[in-house]
This record gives C-alpha cells, sequence and structure tokens, in this order.
C-alpha cells in the first residue's frame, strides 16, 4: 500500500504547485513590460525567438481527471500512439464499447453516444460520435503558460450551502 | 511497455480508490447539496465563439460567473454536440492575465512611442488617441487613418465600425482578418452569381451521396460538421468521401479517394474534371443553355506583391484589368479545357490517373448528387478567385447546384465573417449588403439610410488587409486601431512588413483585445476588452444564419467591449475637426455635433429605448449609452438588405429563435437560393434564377492553371504550408489559455515526411530553423504526428505564439481578392 500512497501524494502535490507564473495585471506593469506583454511569449521581444523547449510526453497514468462540470468531455489519460480511428477501425472502442468494458475496465462511452441527431437511441455508437478525438484528447507533460481562474460550481455551492448553515 | 493496458489500469484503480478513501467526508448528514435554489444554473443560448459553424452553445451561469457549457440539444447545426474547443468555451474568459486597464507605452509620464507599457485611465487613453487621429487628419487626411477588424466582430461591431470609418472619419481603410480568410470566396461568389455566400445550407449533409474536400480538413477545421458528415457516410454506405489536399491530414480518415496533389494544381485539376465532364457527354445541356454564360477571363494577372517584386514587373495584366472577361461560347470553352486531359493533370498534379478519373466521376454521374466543400486550401491561393469560380463551373456544367445535396459549398472560418465581415461590408472596397464604395449608386444608397449628405462616402477603396501592412511600413498610414484580431501573428511576412510597420515613430497603433497578444506587444495603447457572453451581440455563419445572444456575464472590472469603445471614442470628435466645411454645408443640421450625435444617437440607432431590453438581462454598453444600441445598430443595418435578397428578420426574433438562415422573408428562412420553390426571389417559371446577375445566369469562366508565386528550388527546397489545428482558434489568444487545450496541443511543430527528416539527418523531436528569403523561425520535428506531408513538403501550424511562423511566410496575394497564399512558400530546413 506504501508505494500507492506515494503515488497518491504525488498527484495532490502536482496539484498543489499549479503555476503561478503570471502576474501582468497593469498596476504591476514596469519596466519589464515593453517586450514581455505577450504573455505567450514568455517576456520574448518579437523580433527574437527562444529556443523551443522539448516535444513533451503524453501523459501515460491512466489517472482520471475531475472534470470541469458533468458535460465536458473527459480528457483521455492515457496514450494513443498507433491507435487507429479510421472508416474501417475505431480501436478506441476495443476498450470503451458497451460490450467490452467488463474486460477492459475502461469507462462505457457515455449514453449521449448511442443517440442520433433526433435524440432517439440507436442500438450502436451514433456514426456522428464516430470520430473520438473530436472532443477527447489526451494531455501532454507541458507546464500551461497561464494560469486559468475558472470557478467551479461546485465550489460556489459549497460556499452558499455554509453560508446557509450559519 | 510489457504490461498490458488492463493489468495497468486495474493497478491505477486500486490506487484511485486509496485517494477517495483518504477524503474525509464531512460529518453533516450529506455529502450532496440538493437544494434547488444552489444547484440551479442559469441557462441562455449564444453561437460558439469559434469557427464558421455557428454551433449553438448553452451557457451556465451561476453568481455572474460562466461555470458550464454545452452543445445546444434545440440547434439544427450541432443538435446538442460541441467539439473540444467548444466543450471548453466556459474557460476562455478566465485566463489570469485579462487585461483590465488600458496601457500606454511612456516615459516620464508621457506618451512615447520607445517607452514603457504602463497603465492609464479610459479617459487618457482616448485623449492621446483622439489627438493622434487628429494630428494625422489635419497632417495627410483622411487616408492616414486606418483600422483593422474581424469576422469575429459581432454584427453590430462590425457596422459601428463601417459607419464610423466611411462615413465619419471618411475613409476606407477599414478590413477585417476576414479577408486573410473568406475574400477569395467573396470574389469567386460575385463574380460567378454577382451575389455574395452559398446558395445551399447544411442540410445538404444529410442529402447528398458523395462529398469533395477540397483544400479543407474539416475533421479539425469544422469538426461539427465533420461529424454530420461522418453521420452520412457511416450510416449511408453509399456515400463516397473524396478529400484533395496537399498533404495527408486528419479528414483522409474517412476517404474513399484521398488524393495528395502538388501545390497550385488544383487549378488543373478542376478543369480537368470540366474537360472529363465534356468528353464524356455528360454536360446538363438544358441547364447550361437556360441559366449560364460562358466566359475567358484575364491571365498572367500578377501575385498581388509590391510593384516593385520581379514578379510584378513581369506580370502582364496585374492592373485593373486583371479581374476583366469577354464573352465567349460553349465550344471555346470546351476547346480551352481540351488541354486539360488527365495524363496531363495526372503528371502535372501527382495523383495517380484512376483517382482523378474516380473523382471527375462523382461529378459527371447525373445519379449522384455531390457536395463540395473548400476552405482556406483554395481561399489562400494565388488564384482563389479563380479556384473558387473553377468549381462552380463543374457544378454548373451539370445543373448540380441549389438542390439539397448538390451544392459547392465554401466553408467560413470565423464565427462572424458572413455575418459581420461580408454581409456589413466591413472590407476597404464595400457597404452592407453586398455594395461597394466605388458604385456611386451605392454610396448614394448608404448616405440616404445614414441621412448623411451626397459625397459623405469617399469612392476610392482604401487598403486592404496586406496594403495596409505596406503602408504603415511606408509611414502612410498613421493612425491605426487594431479589434478583435491577432494580425501580428496572423500575417504574412511580419518580418518585413508588419513588425517594422507597427513600430514606425510615424504611427500610433492601438490594438484592443482581452488578452495581451503578440500583437498588443507591438502596439503603442492597448485597450482592455469584454469578451463573448460579456456583451450582447449578432454573428452570422456560413450557411447564412443569424444567431443572436444576450449579454450573461459582466466583464473584468475596467474591461470593455469594441462597441463601446468604437462608440464612445466617436464622442471625441466634433463633426468640424473631420469633415470639411463644404460637405457641412449640404447638412448644417450636423454643425457642433459629434460623430456620436451624428453616427449613432440622432440617427435610426439611437431610436430604441432601454424598456426594450428585458429587465432581467445584463446589458451594459445599451445602459452606458442609454438607448438599446445593439437593435438599433441592427435594424439600421438590415434595411439595406430588406427587400434586396438579404432579408433579415426583426432583431427580438433572433433572441427567440436557434437562428435563421436569410433571406428571411415572411417569417420564413430560405435554405436553398437560386432554386424555385425554395428560394422567394426567384421568378415564377425560371426553375433557377441566378438573380445576382442582371440577366439571371451564372457565368462558367475559362481560366487556365499558373503557377505559384514561389516554389522550391535548390536551395529553398521545401513547400510550407501553414494553417490551423483542432484544439486551438486561431492564434490561440484564448485556447491556449485553457491548460486542456494547452496540455492537448502545446507547441507548434513542423510535420515532415520521415524521409525529408533522414536526409536533413534530423530526427522527431530535433531542434530546427526553418528558413525562407524573408526570415527564420525554430520549432522542433514531427515526423509521426496527425499530419502526414508528402516527401518535399512541410506542414506548421500557427496558433504559437512563441513561434512566429509567419515571419518565413510569402505576402503574396490573389491579385483579385487581395487574400494572402499561407499555403505556399519555398523554404529550407536546417538543424541548430
Amino acid at each position: 500500500m506504501k508505494s500507492f500512497n506515494l503515488a497518491v501524494i504525488a498527484s495532490l502535490l502536482v496539484l498543489a504547485v499549479s503555476p503561478i507564473m503570471y502576474s501582468l495585471n497593469a498596476n504591476a506593469a514596469d519596466k519589464e513590460t515593453v517586450n514581455s506583454v505577450a504573455t505567450l511569449r514568455d517576456a520574448t521581444p518579437i523580433d527574437v525567438q527562444k529556443e523551443p523547449n522539448r516535444i513533451p510526453q503524453v501523459i501515460n497514468k491512466d489517472i482520471k481527471k475531475t472534470r470541469n462540470y458533468p458535460m465536458q468531455p473527459p480528457v483521455i489519460p492515457h496514450t494513443i500512439r498507433s491507435y487507429e480511428v479510421n472508416k474501417y477501425n475505431n480501436k478506441c472502442m476495443s476498450c470503451h464499447s458497451r460490450q467490452r468494458t467488463e474486460k477492459s475496465q475502461a469507462p462505457m462511452v457515455s449514453v449521449t453516444h448511442f443517440m442520433n441527431r433526433d435524440g432517439n437511441f440507436l442500438a450502436e455508437i451514433s456514426p456522428r460520435r464516430y470520430f473520438c478525438n473530436q472532443c477527447h484528447v489526451t494531455q501532454l507533460d507541458a507546464k500551461p503558460l497561464v494560469e486559468n481562474t475558472f470557478t467551479d460550481m461546485h465550489s460556489l455551492m459549497k460556499a452558499k450551502a455554509k453560508s446557509k448553515e450559519h | 511497455m510489457t504490461i498490458n493496458r488492463r493489468e495497468f489500469i486495474k493497478a491505477n484503480a486500486i490506487a484511485a480508490a486509496a485517494a477517495v478513501a483518504g477524503v474525509s467526508i464531512p460529518a453533516v448528514a450529506s455529502n450532496l447539496i440538493t437544494s434547488s435554489d444552489i444547484t440551479k444554473l442559469k441557462w441562455d443560448k449564444a453561437p460558439c465563439r469559434f469557427c464558421g459553424t455557428g454551433c449553438s452553445v448553452n451557457v451556465g451561469v451561476m453568481d455572474g460567473k460562466v461555470v458550464a457549457t454545452h452543445g445546444d440539444i434545440k440547434s439544427p447545426v450541432n443538435k446538442g454536440l460541441n467539439c473540444v474547443k467548444g466543450y471548453f468555451l466556459s474557460k476562455i474568459m478566465y485566463g489570469k492575465d485579462r487585461l483590465t486597464t488600458p496601457l500606454l507605452r511612456m516615459t516620464n509620464g508621457k506618451y512615447d512611442k520607445e517607452g514603457e507599457f504602463a497603465p492609464v485611465s479610459w479617459d487618457q487613453a482616448f485623449n492621446v488617441m483622439a489627438e493622434k487621429a487628429k494630428d494625422a487628419l489635419k497632417k495627410d487626411g483622411p487616408e492616414a487613418l486606418g483600422m483593422f477588424g474581424s469576422g469575429q466582430w459581432t454584427v453590430q461591431e462590425g457596422y459601428a465600425a463601417v459607419k464610423l470609418m466611411k462615413a465619419g472619419f471618411r475613409t476606407n481603410n477599414i478590413d477585417p482578418n476576414a479577408r486573410h480568410c473568406m475574400a477569395s470566396a467573396v470574389g469567386g461568389f460575385m463574380r460567378t452569381f454577382g451575389i455574395d455566400e452559398p446558395m445551399g445550407c447544411y442540410d445538404d449533409l444529410e442529402a447528398a451521396d458523395a462529398f469533395v474536400l477540397w483544400g479543407s480538413n474539416m475533421a479539425e477545421m469544422h469538426p461539427i460538421l465533420w461529424t454530420r458528415l461522418t453521420d452520412r457516410r457511416l450510416s449511408s454506405p453509399h456515400v463516397k468521401v473524396a478529400v484533395l489536399s496537399t498533404f495527408e491530414h486528419r479528414s483522409f480518415d474517412l476517404a474513399d479517394n484521398g488524393m495528395i496533389f502538388t501545390p497550385q494544381t488544383d487549378l488543373a485539376i478542376l478543369n480537368y474534371i470540366a474537360n472529363y465532364i465534356i468528353k464524356t457527354d455528360r454536360v446538363n445541356k438544358e441547364f447550361v443553355s437556360k441559366h449560364t454564360n460562358f466566359r475567358l477571363g484575364e491571365t498572367d494577372i500578377g501575385y498581388g506583391l509590391r510593384p516593385e517584386h520581379p514578379l510584378e514587373q513581369a506580370a502582364k495584366n496585374n492592373g485593373k484589368t486583371a479581374g476583366s472577361s469577354t464573352q465567349i461560347d460553349f465550344e471555346e470553352y470546351a476547346e480551352f479545357v481540351s488541354t486539360y486531359t488527365v495524363e496531363y493533370v495526372a503528371k502535372l498534379s501527382g495523383v495517380p490517373e484512376h483517382k482523378l478519373e474516380a473523382l471527375a466521376e462523382l461529378y459527371a454521374d447525373p445519379k449522384i448528387k455531390v457536395t463540395s466543400f473548400w476552405t482556406m486550401g483554395f481561399n489562400q491561393h494565388t488564384r482563389g478567385v479563380w479556384a473558387n469560380n473553377l468549381v462552380y463551373n463543374i457544378h454548373l456544367l451539370t445543373g448540380k447546384i441549389s438542390t439539397p445535396g448538390n451544392s459547392p459549398f465554401s466553408l467560413t472560418g470565423q464565427p462572424s465573417a458572413c455575418g459581420t465581415a461580408r454581409e456589413v461590408g466591413t472590407f476597404s472596397h464595400r457597404l452592407p449588403a453586398d455594395m461597394v464604395v466605388k458604385n456611386p449608386k451605392h454610396r448614394a444608397i448608404a448616405e440616404k439610410i445614414w441621412d448623411l449628405p451626397e459625397g459623405t462616402v469617399p469612392p476610392k477603396p482604401g487598403y486592404h488587409a496586406a496594403l495596409q501592412n505596406r503602408m504603415l511600413k511606408d509611414g502612410k498610414l498613421n493612425f491605426y486601431w487594431v479589434q478583435c484580431n491577432n494580425n501580428m501573428q496572423a500575417a504574412a511576412n511580419i518580418n518585413e512588413e508588419g513588425y517594422p510597420g507597427y513600430r514606425n515613430p510615424k504611427n500610433f497603433i492601438v490594438v484592443s483585445d482581452p488578452y495581451p497578444t503578440v500583437t498588443a506587444q507591438a502596439a503603442d495603447l492597448i485597450l482592455p476588452t469584454a469578451m463573448w457572453v460579456e456583451k450582447e451581440g449578432v454573428y452570422g455563419n456560413a450557411e447564412r444564419r443569424t444567431q443572436s445572444w444576450y449579454q450573461m456575464v459582466e466583464a473584468p472590472q475596467g474591461a470593455k467591449s469594441d462597441l463601446w469603445q468604437l462608440v464612445e471614442f466617436s464622442k471625441r470628435f466634433n463633426i468640424e475637426d473631420v469633415w470639411p466645411e463644404e460637405l457641412i454645408a449640404k447638412k448644417p443640421n450636423v454643425r457642433g455635433k459629434t460623430l456620436f450625435d451624428v453616427l449613432y444617437k440622432d440617427a435610426s440607432v439611437g431610436k430604441f429605448s432601454l424598456d426594450e431590453i428585458p429587465e432581467d438581462r445584463l446589458n451594459d454598453d445599451a445602459r452606458d449609452f442609454g438607448f438599446y444600441i445593439q437593435k438599433g445598430l441592427f435594424e439600421e443595418y438590415a434595411s439595406f438588405g430588406r427587400g434586396h435578397a438579404h432579408d433579415l428578420a426583426p432583431y427580438d426574433t433572433y433572441h427567440k429563435e436557434r437562428g435563421l438562415r436569410w433571406p428571411v422573408v415572411n417569417g420564413k428562412e430560405t435554405k436553398w437560393r437560386f432554386k424555385e420553390g425554395s428560394d422567394p426571389y426567384v421568378k415564377a417559371g425560371t426553375g433557377w434564377d441566378f438573380y445576382g446577375h442582371k440577366d439571371g445566369r451564372a457565368k462558367i469562366f475559362a481560366l487556365p492553371y499558373e503557377p505559384a508565386a514561389e516554389s522550391p528550388d535548390e536551395e529553398y527546397d521545401l513547400w510550407l504550408s501553414t494553417g490551423r489545428v483542432l484544439e486551438h482558434w486561431h492564434s490561440g489568444s484564448m485556447t491556449q489559455r485553457v491548460p486542456e487545450l494547452y496540455k492537448a496541443m502545446p507547441d507548434a511543430l513542423v510535420y515532415m515526411h520521415p524521409d525529408d527528416a533522414k536526409k536533413r539527418g534530423m530526427r522527431r523531436g530535433d531542434l530546427v530553423k526553418l528558413i525562407s528569403r524573408r526570415g527564420e523561425v525554430q520549432t522542433r520535428v514531427e515526423t509521426r504526428g496527425r499530419n502526414k506531408p508528402p516527401i518535399g513538403l512541410v506542414f506548421m501550424p500557427w496558433f504559437d505564439a512563441s513561434r512566429l511562423v509567419n515571419k518565413v511566410t510569402l505576402d503574396a496575394t490573389d491579385p483579385l481578392s487581395k487574400q494572402t497564399d499561407f499555403k505556399k512558400c519555398a523554404i529550407k530546413i536546417v538543424k541548430v
């Protein structure tokens, strides 16, 4: 069990050290901003270029990520290198289809994926959902350049529920 | 890895369970909040912020924040689906570096072109802007003022901007980034049909027997239309899909006939298909004789480069006559295309003969309903208008047009490239409803609707996108305002034109954006901008569908919409500051008034009261100006097109509908234009009526293959194509700030054939330099990604602000549409 706990602690640490890197709000505008306004260029003037970082690896840990909201398509927590999805073959469904999930222990595709355009359920995945990679993407081991301050509705609800208790 | 996936998953599942066990559950009765007053979300509809598909999105708001989004099941466009970008719309407004105060380059508290960005108030910002604009006006007249707008502006923003520039400041130097995107499509429509925008609609997707993609990677760039196409192909096995491109991409996953052609030879393939239809006697003679004319177009028209460029010196017809044509007959046309034999075209294009024949047969067989889709492959092309004309030719020769499933369909890139850029006419040569500034009758119509004196709108077309950057560099365009786009990242050849242009000491550059983009960095003044559902607006998508949305959340304190900025700025100008005395004398009651009064408040724009806004709705812009400005702008704009085949419904209708496809006549939208029975503008008894031209006929153009502006040679030995990716919207200024999208596609790599890499001693991941005659960019090699270029061509997307591929590209344009060819230039690649 010990090693599992370590894995858990490690993943919590990753969450805790979420990127703090950026701080241009105008009040902080100072001498450096002349050539460093464009956050995504990491303080590099337009006429020069910083050396591009190495190609990051696909995160392949099979640890599910919390969704930002219930309707968000889950990201793919494993590599999909050489997975073919074309008109002859859909490799993803060899684990995620209804018939295969007992064996694979992979999550079954959501029931919405059986619905056609008119909202009726088909006996198999709707062809409109055939190309999984239109909505589901892998995650590379790259540190976001800018923090995102999106608020999870759960944290808003919790705060309200708490204030009601008092 | 030897451990199989299942074992691996099982091991991790146990780890995850342990993690859950460690989470303490509160001691209170339930760990679930169920009280409906707390869990309730306020849902509302909005069109997606990204591409031209125009999906409708349900936006969930709680406590003044967008907390969820999902595909709108009521929308006929997407029926509940979104692509990965669309599903993450909730997060685009919440990048931590949202701008909240204007930033001005200053030294010792004063504006200085070489100074450092420092926060100023809106009042100070507008003071400096107005001073700079007035200085430029006084010194060099209205032509020293310019604006670069967007197909992502709302309809109202685009219309307010056109009015401010063309009537207020009396300059036509306003152009949208849609110039990079759709101008060739517009040129094609106007030339062949005399009226802009597709005749068909998305319903074609469920009706066609065959689809042909010409330079369109729909799988990534129009994902929801791709789901509809996939649905049709896989649920109806007789349906065939042909995909043409200069490199293999995701859309090839569904292709029955995938074709890689040598860049620029699409022109020859199109003419071959026409020749095949004629040679196999499958011309729809009745349709052709009743509904078409044949024209021989001017050739050798140059490449839209600076006049001193050797290619322009060599071109014979790159002047005003480049777009001219002469009447010919069917026999002459047949003779013209007869040289495009399968042998010749297979050799030229590199596409095997049997593949070309299978493609041609889809068009020639009268039993197959065929829809052609194209996007940037055709439009970003130095012969883009020709490519558009040539694809219409083959639909017209066979009469496969304007009926369900028979549809030449130009796909739009941006959410309102159709609605705002094209229909409103934010181009340097245009006015609303397909009218143009050089036509005195059109100017008179605009001046009448605007209640302004004759002669207000200048007749000379202004600077288009590429020319604006050149004129900035040359110091002819001195006051320049960029809204709702990131052109320092998006425009070609920024090394030689854009960057020196923005930094030219003669010029004052204003950039409005929610985020500090590359373009903002090149500016002198940055204005913090409200976006998407932080304001009310209207977008128009690729199938002529007009969709509106309400403001749903407040913008960050200090950020203001593009509309507010435009209209508020107009208060800084008295009419005497901008109009000559002789013009004022024609309408003395404007004396002493501001542009705000003349163009907006006292015009029909100002006639709708705030009472018309539902009380529970936010509308910061309207409440600030004191009238329902979005409705006023929309209704005044709509008066240009009503009764002229561009009819829009009343504004309020759009708040209730999931969009309507214009022309909307007697409350009914139009699915297929030019066809009797589905288009109310078609004259009874005609069958088809191409009423954009006076004779009701569409034009079939004889136009040849001509080579690209720059092709690989011994030194610069590779073709470079740039483009977009699924996960990012355009330059990535919104999507790169969404961690999930960033991590899905963090960097722009150069996609290369493994043999091309090997030949240069390179491997996947190697650091390399792409070098052209204009500049260089560094990135890393990808040999096994989703794009598989042929030997001799590489692809690098342009979404990555840290690796500006447009330092390398060539600013050659189609001389007719003025749209840049981002798909073809010559480079070499060396290891760093």
